[in-house]
């Protein structure tokens, strides 16, 4: 039984550890917001954050995830980074399908904690890896700037 | 009990297609606290347009439309207005903006408006086909009507309780007026008796006139998914659980048409989590919607099931495809289209024509298989109590799910349930519901258990219906100013129609008529020819299907024309179309006409003109560039809808391409939610600069060569435009409406290669670019 940390609260799951992290939250745990795209860290789409720096879920195993502050798109919101950048894809109208958007979400957020205001340049180089087959791109683009001029956002 | 009416389902609280979502479930509790859902309730469907002459449009589909709001619309006493959207959502916006269309005419306040997922169930519904770009073109009137009707209701509702003449009363965002007194009552006050009253006759309803739409045509209204998605609420076929869930991935065969000779299961069923090995049989050609077959790991877990096919030991017997080459095949199509073949489109003598030309040019394109590689890859869940099966997926043809379920189960259609799921992208690889199937046989074989069947990246890119591959070779007779005089194109491809017909060799009317046979150009002679081409895989339709091989070749041989005869490219393509004029589909050969009517939808090259010119001045055509820089402009119709095209792109001197600015102008009409119309080109120019540089499916030995993103690349952040601007024509909500959803991707292709040409002088006939441009 290994206990993660996930959104601030423990969660045990009864996994092999070399479970990957994608697997024990989506199936053991419920928590379906992170997505499988390719299960090899090509799309983005099971962007997590693992103290607080953005992670493939689909390769990081159980092991190396006990006993980590681990982030997902369910518990974004608590961070006010997050929050705005949730607000701003509301706004920009970003999501077409929707299926990537938690991981695009998971990356900006990591994106902009660490750097509060990217050039183009530096939105490409920490958006690359999250690939949007509806290709929302140019907005995605749109609402990380509108998020980095946000105030922080009312809870 | 199998509830199959959503508002029904509301009532018990069991909607929404997926379980496993806590928003929507709450809300589908609250409604069942208060009562229900009483506008709908214990009433009969009123019939639909059965007694109506039915060929055209939606009233050529298979089961029509609908128009009654007692299938699409239910009022809570509290006020909350569900409205039921029937067609699947891949991220065109049709959850938003099919019921805002019904809230407009009912002039429902938005924030009150619930929408409520149909399953599959087109007898009750109308068509539910989700794909060539009909949902808004087809369903626009039929979902004003609804809303109109109950509206009507409502009103009436309100007058009788005043005793007032239904003349005095006015519905008001919500609420009921009278106006003389300033009276109100609200929707939910008056919902109960509105309901008892009889709908409307369709002759009488009272629509509104387009200066009083609240919602039609402005943009305003909020995606109905997004704080959904943005929380990570939204569920999707792949996240669909259902208590004591199994998992399963398959092992499919890897060559189409291949069969399992012996596995052993053995090692896979030591590993932890593993449940059970079972078999599916796979079905003789033509390859329809039926499950490939293989061998399913089922597990407690999608990992475990993973690993466990790793384990697998099997013997796959190749079949008559073992020899699918990509590069042979080529090779073939390519000695197809050099010599005559069956004519498919003849006006006037192009050998004629050819042979008094001042000069003839030919060149030939060529475009390989594609993924459709939506981010979501396919996922269903199946279980089945009591002789009924239950089905969750995403599904872009929901009712076809439930024939080819019951149909695989030996089951009536009425004791198959399909939920719609959120769909993680379509493209129209979820048309095709083989995984439903394979979800409810892995059910059967667990006597009834819920089992959800993950397709994996890697079975997704292998097994998928693949958009087909061709060569056009394009030959054109031009006079002393270098206008064509003679147009000879033969498009040599599988068919679509192979997946239905395995003898079917040639493109079928729906093909011929994207994009090769309706080019409306002002040409006298025109030949257009289609040699056969043998299908090796499955065939599937591709966003935009046929019209990108076609309008690639054509827009790009134009574009050729116009470099050898010297003339602006912009003002050498209106010659080519020529004056502006309606030109029935018929006299192009073309008796398909999108299923749409000749006579309400002519090829109208005064609008595929108008969009050209839009489009140059919104780009600036023919303003100067940087060094490297280019301008390729391209039209295109498709969908009864107009778009052109102005790429810019950046070659610098390694050969890299970059892209500064896309301009798309369209034509689709009459526009509902001018937002997700730009969203839709936005995507598009994505989609088509993706197939146009990266995209690529190979064959050898029968097996596709592509297995994840690496190998099949589609475009990324750092490769998409760095601006989209999407102009809007628009028209009369009175007039016929266009497609939206594929009509971007087609002209993206040529207009980007022959702005690589401006830029290079390099011309790209072969997709995809890749490193063509290479120094
Ligand atoms: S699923 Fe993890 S990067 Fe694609
Ligand atoms: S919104 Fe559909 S994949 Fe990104």
């Amino acid at each position: 039984m290994i206990t993660l940390n996930i959104n601030g609260h423990p969660h045990p799951v009864d996994l092999p550890e070399d479970t990957p992290l994608l697997w024990a939250l989506r199936d053991a745990l419920g928590m379906t917001g992170t997505k499988y795209g390719c299960g090899v860290a090509l799309c983005g789409a099971c962007t997590v954050h693992v103290d607080g720096a953005p992670a493939r879920a689909c390769i990081t195993t159980l092991a190396t995830v006990a006993g980590k502050h681990i982030t997902t798109i369910e518990g974004v919101d608590a961070d006010p980074v997050g929050r705005k950048v949730q607000q701003a894809w509301v706004a920009n109208n970003v999501p077409q399908c929707g299926y990537c958007q938690a991981g695009q979400i998971m990356s900006a957020t990591a994106l902009l904690r660490h750097n509060p205001h990217p050039d183009d340049q530096a939105i490409d180089t920490a958006m690359s890896g999250n690939i949007c087959r509806c290709g929302t791109y140019g907005r995605i683009r749109s609402a990380i700037h509108q998020a980095a001029g946000m105030q922080e956002p009312q809870s | 009990m199998m509830p199959r009416d959503p508002l029904q389902q509301a009532l018990d609280g069991t909607a929404g297609g997926a379980p496993a979502q806590p928003a929507r479930r709450g809300f589908l509790q609250e409604v069942a606290a208060l009562g229900g859902l009483v506008l709908a309730a214990g009433l009969p469907g009123v019939a639909a347009a059965d007694d109506e002459p039915k060929k055209y449009g939606a009233d050529g589909m298979p089961h029509g439309w609908v128009d009654s709001p007692l299938v699409y619309v239910a009022i809570t006493p509290d006020g909350t207005v569900a409205i039921v959207c029937h067609r699947s959502e891949m991220g065109q916006g049709v959850r938003t903006g099919l019921p805002m269309i019904v809230a407009d005419e009912l002039d429902a306040d938005w924030k009150h408006v619930r929408v409520v997922q149909a399953p599959g169930d087109e007898e009750r519904y109308g068509n539910q086909d989700t794909d060539g770009s009909r949902s808004t073109r087809h369903w626009f009137m039929p979902m004003r009507r609804c809303g109109a009707a109950a509206r009507m209701m409502l009103e009436s509702a309100a007058a009788a309780r005043w005793g007032v003449p239904v003349s005095e009363v006015q519905a008001r965002l919500h609420k009921v007026v009278h106006v003389r007194s300033g009276r109100t009552l609200s929707y939910g006050a008056l919902a109960k008796a509105a309901a008892a009253l009889p709908v409307p006759a369709r002759d009488t309803l009272r629509l509104k006139t387009p200066d009083q739409f609240r919602y039609i045509g402005k943009g305003k209204t909020t995606l109905v998914d997004a704080q959904d998605i943005v929380h990570g609420r939204a569920s999707y076929g792949y996240d669909t659980r259902l208590p004591g869930q199994l998992y399963a991935v398959m092992a499919r065969p890897p060559v189409y048409g291949g069969k399992l000779r012996s596995h052993d299961a053995s090692a896979a069923l030591k590993v932890p989590g593993v449940l059970k090995v079972v078999t599916i049989d796979g079905m003789p050609a033509p390859p329809v919607f039926h499950p490939l077959g293989g061998v399913a790991v089922i597990a407690t877990n999608t990992w475990a099931a993973i690993q466990g096919r790793k384990a697998l030991v099997l013997d796959w017997e190749g079949g008559p495809n073992a020899d699918y080459d990509s590069a042979a095949f080529r090779a073939s199509l390519e000695q197809s289209a050099r010599a005559a073949g069956p004519v498919v489109r003849q006006d006037g003598d192009y050998a004629a024509a050819a042979a008094g030309a001042a000069r003839t040019l030919s060149a030939e394109y060529y475009i390989p298989h594609l993924a459709h590689a939506s981010m979501e890859p396919p996922a269903a869940v199946a279980r089945i109590k009591d002789g009924k099966c239950e089905v969750w997926g995403c599904f872009q043809s929901p009712q076809a799910a439930r024939d080819n379920v019951a149909k695989r189960l030996e089951l009536a259609p009425a004791d198959v349930t399909v939920h719609v799921t959120l769909l993680g992208g379509g493209f129209g690889r979820k048309s095709k519901p083989d995984f439903g199937v394979e979800a409810a046989l892995l059910s059967r074989a667990m006597d009834g258990r819920p089992v959800k069947v993950s397709w994996t990246r890697d079975d997704d890119l292998q097994h998928d219906y693949l958009h087909t591959v061709s060569v056009e070779r394009l030959e054109a007779a031009v006079n002393e100013h270098g206008l064509p005089v003679g147009w000879l194109h033969r498009t040599v491809a599988p068919t679509i129609l192979s997946t239905f017909n395995p003898t079917a060799e040639q493109e079928f009317p729906v093909e011929l008529g994207m994009g090769v046979i309706n080019v409306p150009f002002a040409i006298p002679a025109v030949r257009i020819e289609n040699p056969p081409a043998k299908a090796h895989t499955r065939i599937g339709w591709f966003r935009s299907v046929s019209n990108i091989p076609h309008a690639f070749a054509v827009q790009s041989f134009v574009n050729e024309l116009a470099v050898a005869a010297g003339r602006d490219a912009k003002d050498y393509l209106l010659d080519v179309i020529g004056p502006a004029r309606k030109v029935s589909p018929e006299l192009l050969s073309d008796h398909w006409n999108h299923g749409e009517s000749p006579e309400r939808y002519p090829v109208d090259t005064g609008r595929l003109r108008a969009v050209i010119e839009r489009v140059a001045s919104e780009a600036g055509w023919g303003r100067k560039l940087p060094p490297g820089h280019g301008l390729g402009i391209a039209a295109h119709y498709s969908f009864v809808t107009y778009v052109a095209t102005i790429v810019e792109v950046a070659v610098d001197s390694k050969g890299v391409l970059s892209i500064p600015r896309v301009d798309i102008a369209v034509d689709c009409g009459a526009v509902i939610n001018p937002d997700r119309v730009r969203s839709q080109m936005e995507g598009a120019a994505v989609m088509g600069i993706g197939a146009a540089t990266l995209g690529e499916i190979t064959f050898r030995e029968g097996r596709v060569e592509q297995d994840n993103f690496h190998n099949y690349q589609v475009t990324r952040i750092e490769g998409a435009p760095r601006q989209t601007h999407v102009h809007i024509i628009g028209g009369d909500y009175a007039d016929p409406l266009g497609g939206v959803g594929e009509p971007g991707v087609p002209p993206i292709l040529p207009a980007l290669c022959n702005a690589i040409f401006a830029a290079t002088g390099k011309r790209i006939r072969s997709l995809p670019i890749r490193d063509q441009l290479a120094t």
